[in-house]
């Protein structure tokens, strides 16, 4: 027997020590948010918060207009943006994975994927909001587009590499052409992964406040049209939390519990679909 | 002091009456040579595959005989930096050259490989893709072609009931047996097997070798294997391949019971590989 199992057997029990208490640290902080976001949040919570449009202070009101507006530019920004990274993701790692234009765009879409939000947000404004004289919920939309892009994009890159080669090549060698086993065979395998990245995109996508500030803006009333400034949960719990209004600032957290439960359902959903996935 | 008469006995005893001299030859390989980026891992390969044979390849790994699978359907295609040179003749057209379209030869060409590989759908969608991509045919067809591949993949009574369920609800030896199927139902002239048993079971293992026999009649089978029994068990021809180079090639009854060279005989009785 070595004399230094003893000491090895001491770093075995330290190196355990410190990662379980690291592990209970991030979880009880984590427990913490939670219970203050619950705690300060669910008195606010109730149906009039649901079908009740933001009102001036005093007056009560609710966050219907804000849930919506965020609804349609969060669901505007995915049409807009899974498209075009699904595809990017299968030029990456089907048909450019080593040629000049796949490292450029596997470069830039890494650049992207931590690009700050507000810069996205002033890019947007720079680009759309001044040439055509104002905020509109198009523009936010398209600013969570630009989130949920490199998201998807690297999701997708990411999945499709996951699917064994050996799956590839039975494709090609039934005598199948390069579109086919990518649309019908790589691209089914790693389905479940693909829309497991895009729903977290989307999570992502419907807590961001800065790409908003400069492209939606904002709007205190009931609007769905795209051309006009449109009001969305974030946007409206930054502008809540910080007045000086009670009702407003429980509002505020009530909005917050909101999009963390709706962040949370998106969350239980792509691991049922990765566990289904992988299941069947 | 060695195992080679026992495992030939075998062979030869089955191949009484198997003549594969006088088949006809289905695919004629001359001055074969193939290269990773570079890098030659067959060397001036020259043989003939007899038509409507089974042809074992044998030998240790890396020897080159998986990559010789690989260049006889164009999978080496699939990869910028593999190149092969020379001549693997296929009714009197070099199928090796750019010119002459993969898919094609992949669809004259099949092959099954080491790991079961279904595709991620139903059982009969994975044998109707193979079909669909290389025909019209209508429904009825399909259906009817779906049948006739799994029955003669010896797989048609135990899926029958559940064809619209997932192929990857199989077990081991069914998907590969499905993949066989797959692989029959484009009605290939060769069917191309990369260690088909490798991943399995003895009881799997079994059955494909069973089928391999009942394909014999239809199909030209070029089978690479490390299973030493199993060459001897299911080939007419076997060819040992050694450092990317052909060292033999003759009956399997001779190659286990009378090998001309000494590095066959090393081989076969276990000395290496």
């Amino acid at each position: 027997m070595s004399q230094r199992l003893p000491l090895r057997l001491a770093r075995d029990a330290t190196f355990r020590a410190v990662a379980t208490l690291s592990a209970v640290v991030a979880l009880l902080l984590l427990a913490w948010i939670l219970w203050t976001l619950v705690s300060r949040g669910a008195s606010s919570l109730s149906t009039a918060l649901l079908v009740t449009d933001t009102l001036p202070p005093g007056r009560g009101g609710g966050l219907r207009n804000a849930i919506i507006g965020s609804l349609i530019q969060v669901g505007m920004a995915v049409i807009i943006a899974t498209p075009i990274g699904v595809l990017a993701g299968i030029f990456l790692a089907e048909l450019g994975d080593r040629s000049l234009l796949g490292r450029v765009v596997r470069f830039i879409n890494d650049v992207l994927l931590s690009a700050p939000s507000i810069l996205i947000g002033l890019f947007v404004y720079q680009i759309l909001v001044r040439p055509f004289g104002g905020f509109s919920g198009i523009a936010g939309a398209i600013a969570l587009g630009i989130i949920i892009l490199p998201v998807v994009v690297r999701a997708t890159e990411d999945m499709l590499r996951l699917v064994p080669s050996a799956l590839r090549e039975a494709a090609f060698a039934l005598g199948a052409p390069h579109w086919h086993v990518v649309a019908n065979v790589t691209l089914r395998g790693a389905r479940a992964g693909i829309v497991t990245g895009i729903l977290l995109a989307i999570a992502r996508a419907a807590g961001e406040t800065a790409p908003l500030l400069f492209t939606s803006l904002g709007s205190l009333n009931w609007s769905v049209n795209l051309t006009k400034p449109m009001s969305s949960l974030p946007v409206t719990i930054y502008q809540y939390a910080g007045s000086p209004f009670d009702e407003w600032v429980g509002i505020a957290w009530a909005g917050a519990l909101l999009i963390t439960l709706g962040v949370l359902f998106l969350n239980i959903v792509s691991r049922l679909l990765l566990t289904l996935g992988r299941g069947k | 002091m060695n195992d080679i008469s026992t495992s030939g006995l075998i062979a030869a005893d089955r191949k009484v009456d198997v003549d594969a001299i006088d088949a006809g030859i289905k695919i004629l390989v001359e001055n074969l040579d193939f290269f990773y980026s570079g890098k030659q891992a067959l060397f001036d390969i020259n043989m003939a595959f007899p038509e409507k044979r089974v042809t074992a390849m044998i030998g240790p790994s890396g020897c080159g005989k998986s990559t010789f699978l690989r260049v006889i359907n164009r999978m080496f295609d699939l990869y910028p930096g593999q190149k092969a040179t020379g001549r693997v003749v296929m009714d009197n057209q070099n199928i090796v050259e750019p010119q002459v379209r993969a898919a094609v030869v992949r669809s004259r060409i099949g092959m099954v490989f080491q790991k079961p590989t279904p595709f991620p759908m139903s059982i009969h969608d994975n044998i109707a893709y193979g079909i669909k991509l290389n025909e019209r045919v209508s429904r009825a067809e399909i259906n009817e072609r779906i049948e006739w591949a799994l029955t003669k993949a010896a797989l048609w009574g135990e899926v029958k009931d559940r064809l619209h369920t997932s192929a990857i609800g199989l077990s081991g030896g069914q998907q590969q047996r499905l993949c066989i199927a797959r692989t029959i139902a484009v009605k290939p002239e060769v069917v191309l097997l990369d260690e088909p048993t490798s991943a399995l079971d003895p009881i799997s293992t079994a059955k494909i070798e069973e089928l391999i026999n009942e394909l014999r009649s239809e199909f030209t089978i070029i089978i690479v294997t490390h299973n030493m029994q199993q060459a001897a068990r299911v080939s007419d021809k076997a060819a040992f391949f050694l450092l990317g180079r052909l060292v033999e090639f003759d009956q399997t009854a001779r190659i286990f019971t009378n090998p001309r060279e000494k590095s066959t005989q090393d081989y076969i009785t276990g000395r290496f590989g």
